[in-house]
């Protein structure tokens, strides 16, 4: 009988060699003689230890990692297909701690799957939550979202089911479900690991919304950093195609639903829902006044649900399990779970799902087993390049939306990127306002023109002595307010925070540069 | 009549772009929204979507040449001249620069001789700016035309290099 082993073609794992590990594999096995199926999964977020390679065993599966090419034979010699033991032996894959302790609901398939199958996503309880659907009124789909408190996972936290009541009380003769997909912070990666390592998730959870508000065609806008997330989303719509799952009669409901990808272009500010609109229209991504809002007047005028790809892919559990299930996770007003990925200068990076209220803690200590440099943790952002700059002295603050309000950052999509002593916060500091001047779609004036002044005001502050500096950063904090206040959108409305909060608690950092000279 | 008109105001463009533009044009036209997708068509034929392409590719989408040449700057994607052979794109965002993309990008720019945005003397790499692979969690990472390369130090990088040209 044939041995099964998983190597993940996620990017993650191509991007450190798993291509080169499956050839070898097969090619070793081919010499050997022995009979073995590569299956090629999703990752299951331990980055450090990929490209992680697994072996079904009738015990489950055995893992071993990090493999390179040049570690195939002598895990062949080891007699890795019948668990032998080797140097890079991880033991079964579930009881790795790290990934024992997670509650892994909107991941609950993904690295465990082959993303091209249907039927392997039917035998994980796959469409369970879109055959749900397809039994109930639209309105009562609304409110088993509603109910079950899930928020918008990309970063802005609106309830998912207040959005959706309001585009199904919409009367419209077309409406759209669109999924954001441009997932441009750093330190984020979600997205990107369902897309390839789980595909159909995103594609049920897509079209439950399409039932439940009555639209009948979906956007996957994509970005196009992410060129393997495209090949597996497009492998799954044909497949989903071929089943029935999308098409003019799904599952023979008589209701319709279509999908397709749409490739972005490079620009960080179509991740803002309105310009992402404008973008899928074949515009410049410049971002609309609202309101209307996009769930009564959204993609070429008609009433659209736009969502992160990770609020899509949270549907189908929810429908499956019901709302009690997915609201019982999680504190105070943030319900359910996140998926938290951790970056930057750690010793484990990786996705750790989680009900709200873990702390930062907890997962940059347990499980990111501090820094990878070695050195103490000095800063860390949350939520992207416009998230705050968080000092170890906030570390207990739990993962939930209000606690981090609270704290003056924001959670954001959930990564969260470590920065060791070696960091200096005035250079962090400079590169928000110019990542802002890159970025701004240039229609409000104080993104497009306030993020260049506040680059240079920083420089006159690295540069300056000490009366410099101090006339320097009072004109510093009042443009950040002006950004603050006066943004059209979140791009200039928020990337005052990451400098802000790096002047407030790590103000030695912008003592002048002659001054640094002497210390 | 009005076509007809048109085309005689289009300037004289190369065979091969007109041909490229058209094929793409044929297919996508229609497809609403259809701008992006035909950029992108058009410079996954060429490479690149060459000034001279603009006026054909708004008149085919009934669009103005501004509207075209507004998208084509707006997106850092898009270039509007011919790439390297290959085209390397080093992340410069926050995970990264957390793991030594600043040391890496100095590196690499030095390497190869050439700053952001530039193509070496030889015409094989064209080095081009990103802001996030999401490859968080293997900073810091570059991706060669679709190739990713994740936890990439200067040696590594120059191994590569070496093995490319060899």
């Amino acid at each position: 009988m044939s041995i099964t082993v998983y190597v993940p073609r996620d990017a993650g794992a191509l991007s450190l060699g798993a291509e080169a590990v499956a050839e070898a594999i097969g090619a070793e096995a081919t010499k050997r003689g022995a009979d073995v199926h590569i299956v090629r999964n999703g990752s299951r977020g331990l980055y450090w230890l990929e490209p992680m390679v697994e072996i079904e065993t009738p015990a489950g599966r055995i893992a071993y990692g990090p493999v390179q090419r040049e570690d195939v034979i002598a895990l062949f010699d080891a007699d890795f297909l019948h668990a032998g033991k080797h140097a890079l032996g991880l033991g079964p894959t579930e009881d790795i701690a790290y990934l024992k302790s997670q509650q892994r609901l909107t991941f609950a398939r993904t690295g465990i799957v082959d993303p091209r199958s249907l039927d392997d996503y039917r035998a994980h309880d796959g469409f369970r939550g879109l055959e749900a659907a397809l039994r109930m009124s639209g309105a009562d789909i609304v409110k088993v979202v509603t109910d079950a408190g899930l928020r918008g996972r990309g970063g802005a936290a609106f309830p998912a089911g207040i959005k959706w009541k309001t585009c199904l009380d919409a009367n419209a003769d077309q409406k759209y479900i669109v999924c954001n997909a441009d997932e441009g912070d750093s330190g984020t990666y979600a997205d990107r690991m369902i897309m390839e390592g789980d595909p159909f998730v995103l594609i049920e959870g897509m079209t439950i919304a399409g039932v439940a508000v009555g639209a009948t065609h979906g956007y996957i806008y994509l970005r196009v950093e992410y060129p393997q997330a495209q090949l597996a989303l497009e492998a799954a719509i044909a497949a989903a195609e071929a089943e029935n799952y999308l098409g003019d009669d799904v599952r023979g409901s008589g209701k319709a639903f279509h999908l397709e990808v749409r490739m972005a272009a490079g620009a960080y500010i179509c991740g803002e829902e309105t310009s992402l609109l404008e973008s899928l229209e074949g515009k410049r991504g410049q971002v609309r006044f609202k309101p209307p809002l996009p769930a009564i007047e959204g993609l070429f005028g008609k009433p659209t649900v736009i969502n992160n790809v990770v609020t899509l892919a949270s549907v189908p559990i929810v429908l499956d399990k019901g709302a009690a299930f997915y609201r019982d996770f999680g504190m105070g007003k943030s319900r359910g779970t996140l998926p938290i990925q951790l970056a930057g200068n750690l010793k484990r990076p990786g996705l750790v799902e989680r009900a709200f209220g873990v702390t930062l803690r907890e997962l940059i200590e347990d499980y990111g087993g501090g820094t990878a440099s070695g050195r103490p943790v000095r800063a860390i952002q949350v939520g992207g390049p416009l998230g705050a700059y968080i000092p170890t002295s906030q570390l207990d603050t739990p993962i939930d939306y209000e606690a981090f309000i609270a704290i003056g950052g924001m959670l954001g999509h959930g990564g969260i990127v470590v920065f060791d002593d070696s960091v200096d916060m005035a250079v962090q500091a400079r590169y928000a306002m110019e990542f802002c001047a890159i970025e701004s779609c240039g229609k409000c004036t104080p993104c497009r023109i306030g993020s260049v002044r506040g680059a240079e005001v920083i420089d006159r502050m690295i540069a300056g002595d000490a009366a410099e500096r101090s006339r320097n950063e009072v004109l510093l904090r009042d443009l950040c307010q002006t950004m603050l206040g006066g943004s059209l959108c979140a791009l200039g409305g928020m990337a005052p925070f990451p400098v802000l909060s790096a002047l407030d608690h790590f103000h030695e950092d912008f003592s002048g540069a002659a001054e640094k000279a002497t210390i | 009549m009005k076509r007809a008109i048109n085309i005689n105001l289009l300037p004289d463009i190369p065979e091969d772009v007109r041909a490229a533009v058209l094929d793409v044009t044929t297919r996508l036209k229609d497809v609403p929204g259809a701008l992006l997708p035909v950029l992108h068509g058009v410079q996954q034929a060429l490479g690149y979507v060459p000034e001279i392409s603009v006026p054909l590719i708004a008149r085919e989408l009934n669009l103005s040449r501004a509207d075209v040449h507004g998208v084509i700057s707006f997106y850092h994607f898009f270039r509007n001249k011919a790439p390297g052979r290959r085209v390397i794109y080093v992340c410069r965002a926050e995970s990264c620069q957390a793991m030594g993309a600043v040391t890496l990008e100095k590196h690499i720019k030095q390497r190869l001789g050439v700053d952001f945005h530039e193509t070496t003397a030889d015409g094989a790499y064209s080095l081009e700016p990103v802001y996030c692979l999401g490859m968080c969690a293997c900073s810091p990472a570059i991706m060669v035309d679709d190739e990713l390369k994740g936890r990439l130090t200067p040696e590594r990088f120059d191994a590569w290099l070496a093995a490319e040209k060899a």
